[in-house]
């Protein structure tokens, strides 16, 4: 998922910064987060619980929870939140 | 606030059952944890991106303009955690939760992916089928620059088809199948020459890519550290289990994998109407009459979540069901019922050849469950492997709920959606029968829902403490 959007036609979302883990990541607002993530590279997005094995969005659909972060101070479903200027997104600490 | 009628879900079947009871005279809300209608096949795209032109995108465009010219209240963009009473209904969205009552309610939550386990299959980058169309249709991103498809069921050509319009490349397909089952449901597939046309135009485009197209060939394994790296695939029987054969071995940065859906049933399920097991349909699914009402009065249920047979009968079944909870409210006398009825009932039985064979093609395959490697996870959220499922039956756990209680299999916050169907084989492959398992018992909350979106602003300076009680 790292590659595949870049060059889409028709895209007239503007381009917007979020910060990842104090980082700053363009993406395109209105995108799910998820997607914007997975564009600049950044698929794992936490650790399983037990065995504390690397875990990524895996339904897109708001269904298995693994893409679950803190955006904004507040635990999200990330393939469920629409990307805008400004988001923070923390993946650290994150079980 | 109160209406006549509540729906869940505003896909195919629950957008049309909520069109045809409004149409009818009822005072409806629609509910959907998506910003727009659609469901998952007609799935809006993102705003301020343009889709190509395909027939899913001509009728989801066609269905939301109909709602947005109809009474019907649409609460999007709500996630439904909580159905109770007879029926009250809690969804928490951009205003915090709502909540809505109404004396029916139609349950038309579609259908979830089912993936059957093997090693690595939790590594970021591996993906569902489902997923991947999610990501396609309303982003218009390739789940990975170099992509497995792998799986069964015609999402694998849809999938396929899509990361090439995409710019992706597709490394291989691996169908479980083989042409001999393709071909074998080629007469019920040309019931519907659009579909089967369509089916014909992926294959051109992915023979034109010279994609490698594995048949009768099964995931072994997805290996990488922080992420997928490799691929292994390797050759199966007709039955789903591993052959004799050299495996392959694929550098990718995606896998897309699927094997069939499972019904999205806990609604049903929340309010113990009847159920039965159906393999075809999907697994455990709610008894129905022909217009789509439960055993519990005044709950339908229709679509996928009430047993898989695709798009076309989730559309039928969801008008049929609404006017036929218009017609139990008193709105539609009996003939007007029966002849607004006659329409949708012809579609459905007009589908049925073409969604028994896609549903045959996608039913869950026993010996490929029986192949899975002992210390591969079968419950993603609590990381319970094959291993410690069955030592739980050795220890005395014979249905789900007490292998939910001995090993947290299921406990986790997907509760069970992604685990539950293949963990149900497991153990029912040690206690005799799928229903003697049963399912793991349905229970609010229905999604998970963050606290601080039930409580709003909220501090404890707002508690109101009462004065001491005078001793
Ligand atoms: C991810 C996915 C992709 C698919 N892709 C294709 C495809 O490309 N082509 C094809 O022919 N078939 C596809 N299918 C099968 C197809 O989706 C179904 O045949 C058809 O969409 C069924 O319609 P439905 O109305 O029953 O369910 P759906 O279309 O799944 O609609 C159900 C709706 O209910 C909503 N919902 C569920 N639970 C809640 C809740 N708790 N709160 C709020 N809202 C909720 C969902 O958001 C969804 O919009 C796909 C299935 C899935 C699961
Ligand atoms: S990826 Fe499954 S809930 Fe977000």
């Amino acid at each position: 998922m790292s590659a595949g959007t870049s060059g889409v036609g028709g895209d007239a979302r503007p381009l917007v910064t979020i910060l990842v883990d104090d980082v700053a990541v363009p993406a395109r607002a209105g995108e799910m987060l998820t997607t914007a993530l997975a564009r600049n590279g950044l698929l794992r997005l936490r650790k399983s619980p037990r065995a504390g094995g690397a875990r990524g969005a895996f339904c897109h659909m708001g269904v298995c929870q693994e893409c679950a972060l803190h955006v904004d101070g507040v635990l999200r479903q990330a393939c469920l939140t629409p990307v805008r200027e400004g988001l923070t997104v923390e993946r650290r600490g994150v079980l | 606030m109160t209406c006549d009628l509540i729906v869940l879900g505003a896909g195919p079947a629950g957008a049309n059952a909520a069109l045809a009871a409004s149409e009818a005279g009822l005072k409806v809300v629609l509910f959907d944890q998506q910003p727009e209608a659609g469901g998952q096949v007609w799935r809006a795209p993102s705003p301020g991106l343009a889709v190509p032109p395909s027939p899913e995108a001509e009728s989801g465009g066609a269905l939301r303009a109909r709602l947005a010219a109809s009474a019907v209240d649409r609460r999007f963009g709500r996630t439904v955690w909580s159905v109770g009473g007879r029926f009250r209904v809690d969804a928490v969205g951009p205003a915090g939760n709502e909540t809505v009552e109404a004396p029916r309610l139609i349950a038309a939550t579609g259908a979830h992916e089912r993936v059957v386990p093997f090693p690595g299959w939790t590594l970021p980058g591996v993906i569902g089928l489902a997923a991947a169309t999610v990501l396609l249709k309303s982003h218009r991103a390739s789940p990975g620059r170099r992509v497995v498809v792998a799986g069964c069921g015609p999402l694998l050509a849809v999938v396929a088809a899509g990361i090439l319009k995409e710019g992706g490349t597709v490394a291989a397909i691996a169908d479980l199948s083989g042409p001999q089952d393709w071909l074998g449901a080629l007469p019920a597939l040309s019931t519907q020459p659009r579909l089967l046309a369509r089916g014909a135009g992926w294959a051109l485009k992915i023979g034109a890519a010279r994609v490698p197209v594995l048949f009768r060939h099964g995931v072994r394994a997805a290996e990488g550290e922080e992420a997928l790296a490799r691929v292994r695939l390797a050759p199966v029987d007709a039955a789903g289990a591993f052959a004799a054969g050299a495996e392959r071995v694929l550098e990718v940065d995606g896998l897309c994998v699927g094997h069939g859906l499972v019904p999205g049933a806990e609604v049903t399920r929340l309010f113990r109407v009847e159920q039965g097991f159906d393999r075809r349909r999907g697994g455990f699914v709610p008894r129905l009459d022909e217009d789509g009402r439960t055993s519990l009065h005044g709950l339908y249920a229709c679509g996928d979540g009430a047993g898989l047979r695709g798009a076309m009968v989730a559309e039928a079944a969801g008008r049929l069901a609404g006017l036929a909870a218009a017609h139990d409210a008193g709105a539609l006398d009996a003939s007007a019922f029966q002849s607004a009825a006659a329409t949708p009932r012809a579609a459905l039985a007009r589908a049925h050849a073409f969604s028994d064979a896609m549903a045959d093609m996608m039913a869950l395959r026993p010996a490929q469950v029986a192949a899975i490697p002992p210390d591969t996870v079968i419950c993603r959220c609590e990381d319970v492997t094959r291993a410690e499922i069955e030592a739980a039956h050795g220890d005395g756990a014979r249905d789900m709920n007490q292998l939910k209680h001995f090993t947290r299999c299921g406990m986790g916050p997907c509760q069970g959606r992604f685990c539950g169907d293949v963990a149900a084989e497991l153990l029912a492959a040690k206690v005799g029968s799928r229903e003697a398992v049963g399912t793991f018992t349905a229970r609010p909350p229905l999604r998970p829902v963050a606290l601080a979106d039930l409580l709003g602003a909220f501090d404890y300076s707002d508690i109101p403490i009462p004065a001491p009680a005078p001793l």
